[in-house]
């Protein structure tokens, strides 16, 4: 899996690609929890377009993230999710819990 | 049940970033056997989920200890009739697992983590676990074409 940060206007958007997995979730688990703890960016954007897979430590990554997002009055924004990771998130029933998009513009519109 | 055929035997150890290569091993085999791109992210997802718990519940995280893999094809009996169907045995020497923590956790709950055995359930058509000589032996069957056919339906 790799990672990497684009800064906007009080939106942080994190490129990811490749698995999220056991051995690559707590990765993005830190960078996550950095960016609405530490940094408390207001908007936190993940781009899921290149992640080919995501299993349930992934999951719990995100749900992780969007309880902190909740406590501290920012978003978490989810866009680009291929069928494997919708899947996932389906599955756990967690799809209508995040704000989730189809693009980039629709998810850094205000 | 019918015949069976070993089709794929694997001896890996409890190390997460073997992952990777048995999702892709697998995916490779459940397409070769004629399953669906879902039917292949089923059981896929289903195999790793179960893989992780070894690894993360069975063996405490530690790396290094042996987890055995066999996929083979199999007949099933069902409504009269014999179905194909990929039958996924893996076998550990990790902690004994508790019953209830099979079942998984109401998903009402908005908290990270405890989803891989709603995943596992939700994936394939039989899941059997028995403890056998010290070792856990989690048995999967996927139905070619069967009914959780499409997965997140």
């Amino acid at each position: 899996m790799q990672i990497s940060a684009r800064h906007l206007d009080k939106t942080t958007i994190f490129d990811v690609s490749g698995d999220i997995d056991l051995a690559t979730s707590p990765q993005l688990r830190k960078a996550l929890l950095h960016e609405l703890r530490e940094t408390r960016t207001p908007r936190v954007v993940l781009n899921l377009k290149a992640v080919r897979y995501m299993d349930s430590s992934g999951v719990a990554s995100l749900v992780e993230g969007l309880k902190v997002s909740r406590g501290s009055g920012a978003r978490l924004i989810l866009y680009g999710l291929n069928p494997s990771v919708r899947e996932v998130l389906q599955l756990s029933k967690l799809v209508k819990i995040f704000e989730i998009y189809e693009n980039e513009e629709q998810a850094i519109s205000p | 049940m019918g015949q069976s055929a070993l089709l794929l035997k694997l001896e890996l150890q409890s190390n997460p970033e073997m992952l990777c290569v048995v999702r892709h091993a697998l995916g490779q085999l459940a397409e070769t056997l004629g399953f669906s791109s879902a039917e292949c992210r089923a059981v896929v997802l289903a195999v790793d989920e179960a893989l992780t718990n070894i690894i993360r519940h069975g063996y405490g995280g530690e790396e290094g200890h042996p987890i055995r893999a066999s996929f083979r094809r199999i007949q099933v009996a069902l409504g009269g009739r014999q179905r194909k169907a990929l039958e996924i045995m893996l076998e550990d020497r990790g902690k004994k697992v508790d019953g209830p923590k099979l079942c998984g956790r109401p998903l009402e709950e908005l908290r990270p983590g405890g989803l891989g055995i709603h995943l596992i359930n939700e994936c394939m058509d039989a899941v059997e676990f028995r403890r056998k000589l010290g070792r856990n032996q989690l048995r999967l069957i996927k139905l070619l074409h069967g009914p959780k056919a499409e997965m997140g339906a």
